[in-house]
């Protein structure tokens, strides 16, 4: 029986899937109640690290060997090691070393930062109650069913369960800044049964346990209950939520200390749960170097086929295949012919695996890292009023940034400030009424609110500005509006003074002290888009006070002139100007005993009470644009950029906006679809029809723009199975929207705004989608965008913490797009064609070899130069060139947005650029392996008489090779600062000094020994040097005329600008 | 509010030109002023280079013999080389793949260092595996010098005559300072073993030698065993299937005149479709008789002024837009 009851009590218990036993301070509960389980539980260790010190080798192994590259390369270093090859495992293995290594490095690093952090917060302090004491102990040690005392302005070490605090109403204050973003202060309740233990002692003393569902990420999600025992009596019950659940990582405020108990703690924690890896999101310049790489492995293969082919067509005749001089060993006469077939196969993929780069990924991999660097060290991004620069959350999107060609952006913190300032009010009213309303008028707006009173300098690090003469308090609010109206208020001298023992104090023009004893709070919502409080005043009366959107106000509204108010409501929404409206009833205690009947009984809105309201006032406040959005829009519009406005608000507001921003200019042509839940479906399909219709018709004389609200949205989204016949909504909702050039997207929901973000991702051209925004309503759309911008701004930091880049202001936008975006772009794209370039370089020459040695998979370079040549003769270079490249200043990218346009579309990476630079590379290779053949034919290059032999020739064919490569590198650098110069020419010497101590020296190695002096002799012919600078001359010949030529008959309005 | 001042400075990204990106640079641009000038002088440099190796490869002389399939050889020659400076005696074989991978690695350093532990046979390690098949013989003995490119070693022999009055008069051939100095000096020793052939004791020649190692040079120990030259200009391999290698030096030149070619022919090529040939070569500061680079060199300087007149065209009609 006693169980049925309980059960009664708890609704919803049926709905737990799981549920959890915590007995506070580890009690077992009075025998009888129920079975004592004792449950185990992780502790309190935090564990983001990746690694631990023993599975970091393999682990870390595995983790990169699954990458396709890195994987390929192992394969050709184990087909090496296994088979008779023609370079040693040292030339792949050396390189994948030196990869893995460098990478494993970082990674290392990394997780050695995580277990850091994870340490100091593991190992901080925390008060546990201990047999009525208080105990210091760390973190980690924390164990569910613990007490923890928490004081002011710490950190709650887990998920707590709020026993009793030092208020005596048993509240507590809390921000939780750090989870959601919100700094507004929370307040947190704790069970009537325990809020008056104050010490430890009563503390411990409590008998109970707690029951409460398995951990689960959502935030504002909690159900439990909590028995109490009490000495021979029949247990409470009493249910919990989440009100009464203290998440780690919140911090107390206001508050001296609180009783909690730990009911989740470690990995368990909503915190933990809610850490997540985010999405990978990979750019456009990654797939088209994969899909590069794709085309290098083809060429590699089919140069492997082509060579065995061949190999098998030469050695037709005996004589070729066995020359007397050259016998096989009678293992090898008995291979099988298959065996045999793939062996050569093999090795010749191992002679030209080469040719996929292998450094690539590490270098453009370093490059991003390092290179997102600038972007916080940017000092022009760096915004004194918030005292922090732009935050790179992900460098893998950096060259992302110059290929943005729609933009995403929310309106409300982003393009305005956000900051909100009380300018008018207005009233209709009759005469004699005059003073009397006022007064009421004053006292809602003072009453109507949640803010907080702070006695305090600063509030989270954020100045909220200083009244004069007065001991300095601040107001702090989750909505910026509220704010705005109090402190209006009390610059027309209605002073709202404190919140004291749930009266609520106000300083009128008389200097009086009026006390309202707030009686109920009905919070805001996006959803009823008004809030209520109902206060009762000293004199008795019970007074309703309402304060939201017209839209939600006005058709409550039963007195009053409705219209004027209504008017002028709407004439100042056109202004620009963000408009509330506040409405009364005064309520007779009949009506409030009802009114607070409903409300406790089904903790309902009151939305049936409100409905009567007696009077409409407006409120006019100003939202200012942000600095220079409007330049910047103007920017981002002569980039190529489409920029869509993506706003809550409603069109007035919005539109107004737009305008003062520059997105609309007075000569675009607006269309708008709004309020399309009143119509028919296929009212909107015509309407789209004709928009369509008319957009085609005039495309070149007029600009559009267009205003969709998001109810007409979701019907053009939603998959209607009638509008068969009618084709698809879709499709005509995104031809028009690409004839705009401007769209404004109101009265959206976050879920939408990710909507719309998706719809034009999808689209056939597969645009790159940019979104902006700084709320944790911009969230969704932050992350499914290709890249995502937070703005750090007053609706706290979700934004900017789920973003892949945070800007302290929308005007930095500009720099980030136009000048890092672009950038990034040319030098990663320069970094990819090159390295594919100079890897044809190399082992082309490799591949002609082989027609004239027999294809016997003879290698041309020794094994040093084909080990070292990507990780560092030319590796340097084009690092460098990836990280300071500036094919135009700074100051010209700035003035010059239409330059933006000159890369869009990844037009670097396009595969007729991409045949260009083989091309080149191919004409390259053949200029080297020719020339040093003919130099070669049949003749001494030596005054001595003497002749050179095959690594000589490989040597010359390297020399050149390595010189071509670095130069046309050089000659591509446009900016030459003094790291440049010593890098370039740093590589090239190092590569001479090298080759002097590999063929100087005689290295223990015998093996080695056939370098001997192979470069001093080369470098001591006439002849060689001659040809060196011949062939230098010519390989790069082509692409300075190319250079030159282009400058002239096609100017680009990037050469036009250097 | 002291705290926040400092929290502020903390945070300001360093001021430097490296993190800003303004480190002073040198921005050159590929204009018509510029470039136009430099291929002139780019043009006109090759083409005096260009003239210059044309013109002493004119006055260079090659003789060049081809042999043929027989088997004992009395060539009679005639020579217009002018009287004075070193004249190089060359042979030379074609279809001849010496670059061959297999071919090239089979043979053992440490052997041919000198290091008398890898004159024994141990079982697939001494010799080097790379030697096989010539390794050891049937009786597990090994081959020193091991593997294929020692074992193939050029060995016909060559007398030069020149007929004075009908009077045969032995040319005098140098066979010194045809290898390179550090082959021979450094890299490639004799076991410091006297007689020489103790050293070769439980050895046998390689397959195809007619004479051990060890008698290469029976007349000269500076020239015999592992240092002497004509092995080590055949041990350097060929980058080419059509070779030349140094045979002699012939220090006071060939004054024009009657000559004899004696040939002593024992090395097969008809098998593998090869021929030979002997060439006679005097070499200047640029070494042999090669036409390609002095060619080249015009080539490219005269294309270099072709293209600076084309982009002087172009430019023209474009009106030099950089002037703009």
């Amino acid at each position: 029986l006693y169980r049925r009851t309980q059960k009664m009590f708890c609704v919803g218990e049926e709905s737990w899937v799981d549920s959890r036993t915590v007995y506070i301070g580890h009690k077992e509960p009075p025998p009888g109640a129920e079975a004592y389980i004792p449950q185990r539980y992780p502790d309190n260790r935090i564990v983001s690290s990746k690694y631990t010190f023993w599975n970091f080798i393999p682990k870390n192994l595995f983790e990169q060997f699954r990458r396709i590259a890195n994987f390929y390369f192992l394969v050709i270093f184990l087909v090496q090691l296994i088979i008779d090859t023609p370079t040693s495992p040292v030339t792949s293995g050396l390189p994948l070393f030196f990869v893995i290594t460098v990478t494993a490095i970082k990674q290392g690093y990394e997780d050695w930062l995580r277990h850091k952090a994870d340490c100091s917060i593991n190992e901080c302090p925390v008060d546990v109650v201990q047999q009525g004491k208080v105990v210091r102990t760390q973190s980690h040690k924390l164990r569910v069913g613990d007490v923890v005392m928490v004081r002011e302005d710490e950190t709650f070490p887990c998920d707590l369960i709020l026993l009793s605090s030092s208020r005596h109403d048993g509240t507590c204050y809390v921000t939780t800044t750090s989870l959601d973003g919100e700094s507004s202060h929370k307040t947190y309740y704790a069970v009537p049964d325990t809020m008056a233990f104050t010490t430890e002692q009563e503390v411990d003393s409590l008998h109970a346990t707690i029951e409460c569902e398995q951990p689960q990420p959502d935030l504002y999600k909690f159900v439990g209950r909590i028995n109490i025992y009490k000495d021979k009596e029949e247990p409470v019950a009493r249910p919990l939520g989440a009100e009464n659940l203290l998440l780690r990582g919140a911090t107390l405020k206001n508050t001296q200390h609180i009783y909690a108990v730990a009911i989740y703690t470690g990995m368990e924690t909503k915190m933990a749960l809610n850490y997540q890896s985010k999405s990978q999101k990979r750019s456009a310049v990654e797939k088209s170097m994969n899909a590069f790489l794709i085309v290098y492995l083809c060429i590699l293969i089919s140069k492997a086929v082509i060579n065995t082919v061949l190999k098998y067509a030469w050695q037709w005749s005996p004589d070729r295949d066995e020359p007397w001089y050259n016998h096989r060993t009678e293992h090898e006469r008995q291979r099988h012919v298959v065996c045999l077939f793939i062996h050569r196969f093999l090795a010749f993929m191992v002679l030209f695996n080469y040719i996929i780069p292998v450094s690539m990924y590490v270098t453009v991999e370093m490059q991003k890292f390092l290179g997102s660097y600038f972007i916080t060290w940017d000092e022009d991004m760096f915004d004194e009023e918030l005292g922090e620069g732009a935050q790179v959350n992900t460098s893998d999107l950096n060259e992302e940034l110059g290929q943005v060609e729609y933009v995403f952006t929310d309106k409300t913190g982003t393009l305005t400030e956000n900051n909100m300032e009380f300018i008018e009010c207005y009233r209709k009213e009759r005469s004699a009424q005059l003073k009397e309303h006022e007064d009421l008028f004053f006292r809602a707006l003072c009453l109507c609110h949640t803010v907080q009173v702070k006695e305090e300098e600063t509030v989270d690090g954020i100045k909220r500005g200083i009244h004069q003469g007065r001991p300095t308090s601040f107001y702090i609010s989750s909505s910026p509006d509220e704010v705005a109206l109090v402190e209006g208020m009390k610059k027309l001298g209605y002073t709202y003074l404190r919140l004291r023992d749930n009266h609520m104090e106000i300083l009128n023009k008389d200097d009086e002290i009026e006390r309202f004893e707030l009686l109920h709070v009905l919070n805001f919502d996006s959803v009823r888009r008004r809030m209520s409080v109902i206060v009762r005043s000293s004199s008795g009366e019970c007074l309703l006070f309402c304060k939201g959107a017209d839209s939600s106000i006005f058709p409550r509204v039963v007195s009053g002139k409705v219209e004027q108010v209504k008017a002028r409501v709407e004439q100042n929404a056109v202004e620009g100007l963000r408009t509330l409206c506040v409405a009364y009833k005064s309520l007779t205690e009949a009506d409030y005993q009802e009114a607070c009947f409903h409300l406790t009984e089904a903790k309902l809105a009151l939305q049936d009470r409100e409905q009567r309201l007696a009077q409409a006032y407006d409120i006019i406040e100003r939202d200012w644009l942000q600095e220079k959005a409007a330049d910047t829009i103007e920017s981002l519009h002569k980039a190529g950029m489409k920029v869509w406005v993506l706003t809550g608000d409603k069109m007035e507001t919005a539109a107004a906006t737009c305008y003062a921003s520059k997105l609309f200019r007075r000569t675009l042509y607006l269309w708008v679809c709004y309020s399309a839940n009143t119509r028919p479906h296929n009212h909107i399909y015509t309407l789209l029809h004709l928009v369509l219709h008319r957009c085609s018709l005039s495309v070149d004389c007029l600009d559009f723009g267009l205003i969709i609200d998001g109810a007409t949205l979701s019907a053009v989204l939603k998959p209607n199975p009638e509008s068969a016949g009618h084709g698809n909504y879709r499709e005509i909702f995104l031809e028009i929207c690409r004839n705009c050039s401007a769209v404004l997207c109101c009265r959206m929901a976050p879920l939408q705004k990710a909507q719309i973000v998706k719809l034009i991702k999808a689209s056939k051209e597969h645009p790159i989608t940019l979104a902006i925004g700084d709320g944790a309503n911009d969230v969704s759309m932050i992350q499914e965008a290709h890249v995502g911008i937070g703005v750090m701004g007053k609706e706290g930091r979700q934004a900017a913490r789920n973003s892949d880049y945070a800007i302290p202001k929308f005007k930095h936008l500009k720099k980030i797009l136009l000048v890092h975006g672009h950038y990034y772009y040319i030098r990663i794209a320069e970094l990819v064609q090159y390295f594919f370039y100079k890897n044809v370089c190399f082992i082309f020459p490799q591949f002609l070899y082989q027609f004239f040695c027999g294809f016997s998979q003879q290698p041309l370079y020794d094994t040093a130069y084909l080990t070292l040549y990507n990780i560092s003769f030319t590796s340097l270079p084009i690092l460098l060139y990836s990280l300071v490249e500036q094919h135009v200043s700074v100051e010209t990218l700035k003035r010059e947005p239409s330059l933006y346009r000159d890369i869009a579309k990844n037009s670097l990476l396009r595969w007729p650029v991409f045949l260009y630079w083989t091309c080149l590379g191919v004409f390259d290779a053949v200029i080297f392996f020719f020339g040093a053949y003919f130099l070669f034919d049949n003749t001494t290059f030596t005054s001595n008489g003497q002749m050179f032999g095959n690594w000589t020739f490989g040597t010359l064919v390297f020399t050149v090779l390595v010189f071509t490569v670095t130069l046309k590198l050089a000659l591509d650098t446009h900016h030459w600062t003094w790291i440049n110069h010593f890098v370039i020419w740093g590589s090239l010497l190092f590569y001479v000094i090298f080759s002097l101590l590999w063929g100087g020296i005689i290295w223990y190695n015998f093996c080695l020994l056939q370098m001997y002096y192979v470069f001093m002799q080369m470098l001591s012919s006439g002849p060689a040097w001659l040809s060196i600078i011949l062939l230098i001359t010519v390989s790069l010949l082509p692409d300075v005329i190319k250079k030159v030529l282009c400058r002239a008959i096609c100017p680009t309005r990037l050469s036009a600008h250097r | 509010m002291q705290k926040k001042e400092n929290q502020e400075v903390e945070n300001r990204p360093d001021n430097t030109a490296f993190t800003q990106q303004r480190l002073p640079a040198w921005q050159p641009i590929l204009s018509a002023g510029i470039v136009i000038p430099l291929f002139v002088l780019v043009g006109l440099a090759f083409i005096g280079i260009g003239v210059a190796l044309f013109v002493t490869s004119r006055n260079l002389h090659v003789l060049e013999v081809w042999k043929n399939n027989l088997l004992w050889l009395n060539m009679a020659l005639y020579v217009f080389f002018s009287p004075q400076g070193p004249v190089f005696f060359y042979y030379g074989l074609t279809n001849y793949f010496q670059n061959q991978r297999a071919y090239g690695v089979s043979k053992d350093y440490n052997q041919l260092s000198g290091d008398l532990d890898y004159f024994t046979f141990f079982f697939s390690i001494v010799p080097d595996s790379t030697c096989k098949p010539y390794r050891y013989d049937v009786n597990n003995k090994p081959i020193v010098p091991c593997g294929s490119l020692a074992n193939s070693m050029f060995n016909d022999t060559f007398n030069l005559y020149q007929m004075k009055n009908g009077v045969k008069e032995e040319v005098p051939l140098d066979g010194k300072g045809i290898s390179w100095w550090t082959d021979y000096n450094i890299k490639y020793r004799n076991p410091s073993v006297n007689p020489l052939r103790n050293a070769f004791n439980g050895t046998v020649k390689p397959l195809y030698w007619s004479k051990p190692a060890y008698e290469l040079d029976p007349t000269d120990t500076a020239n015999n065993g592992f240092i002497n030259q004509d092995f080590l200009v055949w041990m350097r391999r060929s980058a080419l299937p059509n070779f030349r290698k140094l045979y002699r030096r012939i220090t006071d030149g060939l004054p024009a005149g009657n000559y004899s070619l004696e040939i002593s022919y024992n090395y097969p090529v008809i098998a593998f479709d090869g021929k030979k040939k002997v060439a006679f070569s005097n070499v200047s500061w640029m070494g042999g008789k090669n036409e390609f680079l002095g060619i080249a060199y015009l080539v490219i300087g005269s294309l270099c002024l072709v293209m600076s007149v084309v982009m002087l065209i172009i430019y023209a009609k474009f009106k030099f837009p950089e002037e703009d």
